[in-house]
C-alpha cells in the first residue's frame, strides 16, 4: 500500500480534529493561564508536549519512508521565507503572551467554556482582515529571503535525517530534566484542580455539568 | 452536584498521543494538523458576505473565493469542528468544563476581553505572515523537520517570553 492516501474528505477532517482537540484539552491546553505559564518558565507543558509530539511523528514519518510505506516527498514540508517566518512567529508568540491563546488553542478554549477564546477568535478575524488590507504593500517582505523549497534540518546541515532526530531526542531528554526542576522551583506545573474555578476569580459564572463518565 | 475534576495527562503521555495522531493525519492526508488556515478561510467567507466587492478584488483573500463553492468547503473546516467537539467531550467527561471569562488573572472581565481581542489581532496577522501557526508550521512542520518550523518556534518563544515579561502584572 502506498501512503499517504491524500484523503481530504469530511470523515478524515473530523477524525483528525476530534483526536487533536481531545488530546490538547487533556494536556491542559484549553487554559490560557497554563499556556502562558510556559513563557514565564513556571509550566513547561507546552514545550514538553510539542517536542515529544514532533519527535514521535518525525520518527514515524521517516521510518515509514525508509520501509517504503510512505512515498518520498509524500508529505507537505513548509518553505522558509526568512523575514516573514520570523516576524510572523514573533507576532504569534506576542499574541499568545498578551491574549493567552494560539489559533488552535483558542478553539479549545471556547469549546471548554472560556468566553475570552471567542474574543480572541474575533481578534484573529480582524488580524487576517488587516493582513489582507496591507497585503499589496508588504508582499515583497512576505516573499523576501526565500529559502530552498521544503528545506529540512538535515539538508541545511548536510547530515542524515536520523542524526537530526537523535539530536532532537537528546535535547528533549535534557529539556525534560531541566524543565521539571524549573517547574519545581516555581511550585510545580499548573494542575486541573488549580485551574478548576475557571481562569478567573470574581467573574466566574459556573454552570454545573453532570458529567457522563464512569468511576 | 459538583463533579470531581480529573487531572491533566502527564506531558509525556499527551505528547506521544499527539505525535501518533499527527503521524496518522500525515499518512491519511499528506499534510499535518492546522488551525489558522481555517480562520483565514472564515475571514474570506465573512468578507465575501459583508463586503463582496472589496474581498473579491483583494489580492490575498480574493483567491479563496474563486473555485470551490465556498472558502469554507475545506478539510480544515471539518478538522476545526472536530477539534471543538473533541475538546468539549474531554472537558465535560473530566469535570473541567466551566463557562467563564478566562485569561489574564489580575484584570477585570472587560480587561480580559480587551487583551484577548488584541492578542487575537496580532496572532491573526502573524499567522498569515508566517504562512501558518503553532499547529500548522510549528508542530506539523516540525514533524517534517522543516527549517521553517524551527525558525518559527524560536521566534515564537523568544517574543513570547519577552512580551510575557512586559505584561506579567496582568497575568500573575
Amino acid at each position: 500500500m502506498s501512503l499517504p492516501l491524500f484523503d481530504d474528505g469530511v470523515a478524515s477532517g473530523l477524525l483528525s480534529g476530534v483526536m487533536f482537540g481531545y488530546i490538547l484539552e487533556n494536556a491542559g491546553f484549553g487554559s490560557p493561564r497554563k499556556l502562558t505559564a510556559q513563557f514565564r518558565f513556571s509550566d513547561w507543558s507546552v514545550f514538553k508536549v510539542m517536542f515529544t509530539a514532533i519527535i514521535v511523528a518525525a520518527i514515524g514519518l521517516y521510518g515509514a519512508t525508509e520501509i517504503g510505506l510512505l512515498q518520498a516527498n509524500g508529505v507537505f514540508i513548509p518553505t522558509t521565507f526568512l523575514w516573514a517566518t520570523l516576524t510572523g512567529g514573533a507576532l504569534v508568540g506576542a499574541g499568545m503572551a498578551i491574549g493567552g491563546y494560539c489559533p488552535g488553542t483558542s478553539a479549545i478554549g471556547i469549546a471548554t467554556g472560556r468566553l475570552d477564546g471567542f474574543f480572541f477568535i474575533i481578534g484573529m478575524v480582524l488580524g487576517v482582515g488587516l493582513f489582507a488590507g496591507v497585503f499589496d504593500p508588504i508582499k515583497s517582505f512576505y516573499e523576501a529571503a526565500a529559502g530552498p523549497q521544503a528545506q529540512t534540518l538535515g539538508l541545511l546541515f548536510g547530515v542524515p535525517t536520523w542524526t537530526v532526530i537523535s539530536v532532537l531526542v537528546v535535547v528533549a531528554i535534557l529539556g525534560f530534566i531541566v524543565d521539571t526542576r524549573l517547574e519545581r522551583a516555581h511550585g510545580g506545573a499548573l494542575t486541573a484542580e488549580q485551574l478548576s474555578n475557571g481562569d478567573g476569580d470574581e467573574f466566574v459564572e459556573e454552570i454545573e455539568i453532570v458529567s457522563v463518565r464512569t468511576r | 452536584m459538583h463533579s470531581t475534576i480529573r487531572p491533566f495527562w502527564p506531558p509525556l503521555t499527551a505528547g506521544i498521543a499527539l505525535g501518533l495522531v499527527l503521524l496518522a493525519t500525515f499518512l491519511l492526508t499528506g499534510h499535518g494538523l492546522g488551525a489558522s488556515g481555517f480562520f483565514a478561510r472564515f475571514t474570506a467567507w465573512l468578507g465575501g458576505e459583508i463586503v463582496p466587492a472589496a474581498t473579491e478584488t483583494n489580492t490575498y483573500l480574493g483567491p479563496f473565493l474563486k473555485g470551490a463553492p465556498s472558502p469554507l468547503a475545506s478539510w480544515m473546516t471539518w478538522e476545526i469542528i472536530g477539534v471543538m467537539f473533541g475538546a468539549l467531550v474531554a472537558a465535560v467527561t473530566s469535570g473541567r468544563f466551566r463557562v467563564n471569562i478566562g485569561g489574564a488573572t489580575n484584570i477585570g472581565s472587560s480587561g480580559r476581553i480587551a487583551v484577548a481581542l488584541g492578542g487575537g489581532v496580532l496572532t491573526g496577522f502573524g499567522a498569515r505572515l508566517a504562512r501558518g501557526c503553532t499547529s500548522g508550521i510549528g508542530l506539523s512542520g516540525g514533524a517534517t523537520l522543516a527549517v521553517a518550523a524551527f525558525l518559527f518556534l524560536i521566534a515564537f518563544f523568544v517574543a513570547g517570553v519577552a512580551i510575557s515579561w512586559m505584561v506579567r502584572r496582568a497575568w500573575t
